[in-house]
């Protein structure tokens, strides 16, 4: 009833290029935003952050990571996982290695490095596309893992090759509550994702989908798709590689950097599937949902009277996981964001039919 | 409109001794021709004449194996397709080549890519010089999409558009980047007699007011005749006829051709 | 030189193994243009249902029968549930439905049978067979194992010539052509995937009989797929040869690069042998160049 477009006129193309053209739009976004800033810090539990929030923020990072290569520039990749550890060794040598270095900075820098790494993976699809290069990139997962264990120099020569986030530390605020590394992930996601959204919403993004849509006819009005793919693997390792060094330093806290395999890659991907590709909001509702399909396949069925061992467990989220995405790819490809965007036409227009 | 009070004027491309061919398969034979400035060529010829090949070889996406190709007095012998867009040359397809996920608004503006600037970072940021620019190229899209009257399907995705809106929203697309010259793959193929008309009318004004070079590939005789300049006639990879119209009409070969004369 | 020889030989022998895997990737490709991801969790899915079987009792032979009677039931099912909306779509479309295929089967099978290592004894021999006065040793499983790929091989290009075979190459190149000259799309799936799950039975009691079966076996299955780059997707025999390039070239380089970077090469350098291969011919060995056209 009170969501509706009509007699919502815009005057300009600034305000039809705005993300939200409609005022309710904006009203609950800011809502949602103060929810997560103010809401979430009042009734939270440490349990909450650690187990669920926290990992959430990291991994829908990734998620829209992968979405601009895969999503957005159909570029398919299977090496998120390898990628994100990529993030995390080099952030993690940039603070042990130069220990006064700005978070922020070792942040941007471990991503730069990810992209660079991303791009060069990304070569091969200059000349290849579809699966071919997905098993491309399956070289970089399973290359860049066995890099990050035999190169001892990258683990500083530890014999357990654990590497052990140093503290953080941003302009005197000292990160040490679930609540506070929480805050501070989201104000890097949040940024990230208005700058992703800026970017698909112009010129690099029209770019990715023409490549994505059909890329000879990209070719033919002038794009050139070399620099659009690495283009898109640059800014989509960026991405990942941030979201990797999160997933070190305000969730596992240390890890052994072979942890960043092949499981993480398929993880984002259907993240991705059932989020919806090409969708920035379902990078983030894809996360939100694969994290919270295994806590609810362990805490539900006790409550209903069965009691699942953990392997069944695995082995009914192996199931439902992959029931999933075949019924995503086949009822909506766009999948959950594009569910939420039909139920706000629905709304827009309820309580009249027309 | 009088085609002879148009002034056509150098030639703007020029196709000297072209040849081509896929493994043992000529698609083109020894072709040479020239289209000048301003006029609206037609080439046609039977299926499998090479004419969408001769279109493919203009526009960089094959590469002949002998003959050159002279855009605006430069020869060239390979060129990709992007460095043919950035000096000019637009084109549509036989077959629609859309961007199917995207609306009809985006597509036109991918089209105008040439003429932006921004680049990563400041399309990051987007307040400020990026977003100026989306406004002002976002303008002259709005321009062409009033012009090719299609204001009402502006945010629609193009998949989801009707046969006959397809073509013109690639027209559009190649519009967006105010080619000195337009290929177009059979405009027309599969349309209905109004939407024929609408399509004649478009690709006449193009020529008119933006003073397009434009030359096109059509099947239907009838529009051939009344809207180009000048026809040349392929037939099994070879130039059996190139004149006015009228004289095209009155070619042997040419009607031979299409009556199917034994070879 | 024996050594080389032998390691060599070694190699090639795993070779087959991945072949085995391959061949069933590339016929699903070759007739239905899917890239059929779950072939490796079909392999581990057969193996768990034949070592099943067995353990509950029922006679080699009829386990095998079993075994291929529930892979010809999930090829229809998977058309039924899967293929049968998926018609037309983009090949990458295809590729991720496979995936969740893959996720889907592997976790089906261990509900029901268990996660645990299962030893299967089908009596191939596993002496170790010596040649050359002793210098070489090859284990004789492996000889059997190539004789298995080799007959199957053998069987697969017979198929295609027939008419079932032509139907399905036809099916491959253009799904909407093939049903309006009444190919029936549907049965040709159901028919193609059964064959892919009987290969994969014979991969999969083959793999069993080595390492036991194990949900490893889908890890070690995804190696099929620098097989395929090298092989030529579309080629039954590209199949065979890629699987014993890349058997033999991992071993090797294993043997003797690995010792220069601290070993455990052998886990990467498959993929990173199919990049460096992609780049410079990208169809393949075998594969066919695409011409493409607008």
């Amino acid at each position: 009833m009170f969501y509706r477009e009509s007699g919502q006129f815009k005057t300009s193309y600034r305000a039809d290029q705005a993300i939200f053209t409609i005022p309710q739009d904006r009203i609950f976004f800011a809502l949602f935003m103060l929810m997560a800033y103010v809401g979430v810090p009042l009734i939270a539990s440490d349990y909450l952050y650690t187990a669920l929030i926290i990992p959430f923020l990291c991994l829908s990072l990734a998620a829209l990571g992968l979405n601009i290569l895969t999503g957005y520039c159909g570029q398919l990749s299977l090496g998120t996982g390898a990628f994100m550890g990529v993030g995390a060794v080099s952030a993690w040598n940039l603070a042990y290695r130069i220990p006064d270095l700005n978070i922020l900075v070792v942040f941007i820098l471990a991503g730069l490095i990810t992209a660079a790494v991303g791009m060069f993976f990304g070569l091969p699809s200059m000349r290849i596309k579809g699966f071919y290069l997905a098993v491309a990139t399956l070289a970089a997962q399973f290359f860049l893992p066995w890099l990050f264990v035999k190169w001892g120099w990258l683990t500083n020569h530890n014999s357990s090759g654990v590497i052990t986030a140093p503290q953080l530390e941003l302009f005197g605020w000292v990160i040490n509550t679930p609540m506070e590394k929480y805050l501070f992930a989201l104000s890097i996601v949040a940024l990230l994702a208005l700058a992703a959204k800026n970017l698909v919403r112009s010129n690099p993004g029209r770019q990715w989908m023409a490549i994505r849509d059909m890329d000879i006819a990209a070719e033919i009005i002038g794009i050139r798709p070399m620099v659009a793919k690495l283009s898109a693997f640059a800014v989509s390792s960026f991405y990942v590689g941030v979201a990797g060094a999160l997933y070190l330093f305000v969730y596992l806290g240390s890890t052994e950097p072979d942890g960043f395999n092949i499981n993480l890659s398929f993880q984002t991907l259907f993240m991705i599937i059932i989020g919806g590709l090409g969708s920035i909001l379902g990078s983030f509702l894809g996360a939100f949902f694969i994290l919270l399909l295994p806590i609810f396949l362990t805490r539900v069925p006790p409550m209903l009277g069965f009691e699942f061992s953990t392997a069944l467990v695995s082995h009914l989220e192996f199931m439902v996981f992959g029931a999933l995405i075949v019924f995503f790819l086949i009822v909506e490809p766009h999948g959950l964001a594009r569910l939420w965007q039909i139920a706000k036409e629905k709304l827009r227009i309820w309580p009249f039919p027309y | 409109m009088n085609p002879a009070q148009k002034t056509i004027g150098d030639v703007l491309l020029k196709v000297e001794n072209i040849s081509l061919s896929f493994g043992g398969v000529k698609a083109l034979t020894n072709i040479s021709f020239e289209i000048r400035e301003h006029e609206i060529l037609a080439i046609i010829g039977p299926n499998g004449a090479g004419k969408s090949s001769m279109l493919n070889c203009i526009n960089g996406f094959y590469h002949p194996q002998e003959g050159t190709i002279t855009f605006k007095g430069q020869p060239r012998k390979q060129m990709r397709p992007h460095e043919a867009a950035k000096q000019g040359i637009a084109r549509t397809f036989q077959n629609i080549a859309l961007f199917k996920g995207m609306s009809t608004l985006d597509n036109i503006m991918t089209g105008r890519l040439l003429k932006m600037k921004s680049g990563l970072l400041s399309s990051a940021i987007y307040k400020g010089p990026a977003e100026k620019e989306q406004i002002e190229h976002r303008e002259f899209c709005e321009r062409i999409i009033d012009f090719l009257e299609i204001e009402a399907i502006r945010k629609v995705p193009v998949g989801r558009l009707p046969y006959g809106l397809q073509k013109r929203v690639e027209l559009g697309r190649a519009l967006a980047a105010e080619p000195t010259l337009l290929l177009l793959d059979e405009p027309m193929a599969g349309m209905n007699l109004e939407e024929k008309q609408d399509m004649c009318r478009f690709i006449l004004d193009v020529n008119d007011e933006f003073g397009t070079t434009i030359c096109l590939i059509e099947h239907d005789m009838g529009v051939v005749m009344d809207i180009s300049d000048r026809i040349v006639v392929l037939d099994y990879g070879r130039k059996i006829g190139d004149g006015l119209p009228d004289e095209i009409k009155r070619n042997q070969a040419v009607i031979d051709a299409y009556l199917g004369v034994q070879h | 030189m024996m050594f080389f020889l032998e390691v060599l030989i070694g190699g090639l022998m795993a070779g087959v193994m991945y072949s085995l895997v391959a061949l069933g990737f590339v016929l699903i490709f070759k007739a239905s243009g899917v890239f059929n991801f779950a072939q490796g969790a079909m392999v581990l899915f057969a193996g768990l249902f034949f070592v099943g079987f067995m353990e509950l009792g029922v006679p080699l032979l009829l386990s095998l029968l079993l075994t291929a009677a529930v892979m010809v039931l999930l090829a229809g099912v998977i058309e039924r549930l899967v293929l049968r909306h998926l018609v037309n779509q983009e090949g990458i479309i295809l590729f991720m439905a496979t995936i969740g295929v893959s996720f889907f089967l592997d976790g089906f099978g261990q509900t029901i049978w268990g996660s645990n290592v299962r030893q299967l004894d089908v009596g191939i021999p596993t002496d170790p067979i010596l040649l050359f006065d002793g210098d070489i040793l090859i284990q004789s499983f492996d000889l059997y194992a190539a004789l298995v790929a080799g007959v199957l091989l053998a069987i697969l290009v017979v198929f295609q010539k027939t008419r079932i075979g032509r139907a399905l190459r036809a099916v491959a190149d253009d799904h909407q052509a093939a049903q309006s000259v009444g190919i029936p799309l549907n049965v040709i799936w159901v028919i193609v995937w059964s064959i892919a799950g009987l290969v994969a039975l014979v991969a999969g009691v083959m793999w069993g009989s080595k390492l036991g079966v194990q949900p490893a076996i889908v890890s070690l299955a995804l190696k099929a797929l620098p097989v395929l780059i090298l092989g030529g997707f579309t080629s039954v025999p590209g199949a065979i040869v890629g699987g014993l390039i890349i058997g033999a070239g991992e071993k090797l380089a294993e043997v003797y690069i690995g010792p220069l970077f601290g070993g455990g090469i052998e886990n990467w350098f498959a993929y990173v042998l199919a990049l460096g291969f992609l780049l410079i011919r990208p169809q393949g060995l075998f594969g066919e160049r695409i011409i493409e056209r607008v």
